[in-house]
């Protein structure tokens, strides 16, 4: 899969591995781009987490200075199938991303597992008028949570399924990581259609894919 | 009894899925397939399911898509 580097790559990482002022110069300008587009993304992102002005700025600031950091530590990893800018913004991504989660939890005070179920008929769009037809498979959804989960399962799904809790906000309070998290989301959400397809709640489903 | 799109979606797992890792290695070239106009999701299809089913990882796509395209002009 490897393509020709074009020659502004080739400029950034001359400029990465060079010495003294060189490499300094290029951090610099590197940081640059980095920041404008860690305000971008931060502005992008803001919108449901109550996070403006100064405080929105800082953030952003804080996730370029460690983006820049990561792609110092790694630019030996980046192997030319992309250009280096878009490479590097990729590091913005996770650090804006990673820097909202803790912004989440100052910001919030549900506690992870906190299971309301009375919740589920409007998170899944069931209209009062079918909340009698759809009570005997609620149950057996909260059935299946509670036993066929392991505790650390069912602490994700309630959290991310149920309580619309970001992701990287459960790493960060589970002290994971996003890919570990959500391998554990898919193993219960297997684990319970599963589960509901054995008890006869949801015959077509066990083998389907979205 | 019909239990809708909305439950399939809440319990959807799809096999091709990559995972979250796998998608940050390539979301770059990802990225740059769809901004030369082709299509990422036939070059890499257990991406694109991932991306499909992880609202996380969407959203870094989404933001690399913007400063890829035109951020770093």
């Amino acid at each position: 899969m490897g393509r020709t580097l074009d020659a502004e790559s080739r400029s950034w990482l001359q400029g990465l591995r060079a010495v003294g002022s060189e490499r300094e110069a290029t951090l610099a300008r590197l940081h640059g781009l980095l920041l404008r587009v860690a305000r971008h993304e931060a502005h992008r992102r803001s919108g449901s987490l109550q996070l403006r002005g100064p405080e929105l700025d800082d953030l952003a600031s804080q996730a370029a200075d460690d983006a820049l950091l990561a792609i110092a530590a790694k630019v030996d990893g980046f192997r030319g199938q992309s250009r280096f800018t878009t490479w590097a913004y990729k590091f913005v991504m996770f650090e804006v991303s990673t820097k909202l989660a803790r912004h989440f939890w100052r910001t919030t005070t549900v506690p992870l597992d906190q299971q309301d179920w009375d919740r589920l008929p409007d998170l899944l769009g069931v209209q009062p008028h079918q909340h009698a037809e759809w009570h005997e498979l609620l149950a057996a959804l909260r059935r299946a949570v509670a036993e066929d989960l392991t505790d650390r399962q069912r602490k994700v799904f309630v959290a991310v399924a149920l309580n619309n809790v970001p992701m990287d906000a459960v790493a960060l309070e589970l002290g994971s990581n996003r890919n570990a998290i959500y391998k554990m989301l898919f193993d219960a959400r297997r684990k319970l259609r599963a589960s509901l397809a054995a008890n006869g709640h949801l015959p077509y489903a066990a083998s389907r894919r979205p | 009894m019909n239990h809708g799109s909305s439950l399939d979606k809440l319990l959807a797992t799809d096999p091709a899925d990559v995972g979250c890792d796998r998608t940050f290695e390539l979301l770059d070239v990802y990225v740059e397939v769809e901004l030369a106009g082709q299509d990422p999701r036939s070059r890499f299809p257990g991406l694109a399911a991932h991306l499909r089913s992880c609202e996380a990882c969407q959203a870094d796509y989404q933001g690399l898509l913007a400063a890829a395209g035109g951020l770093d002009e």
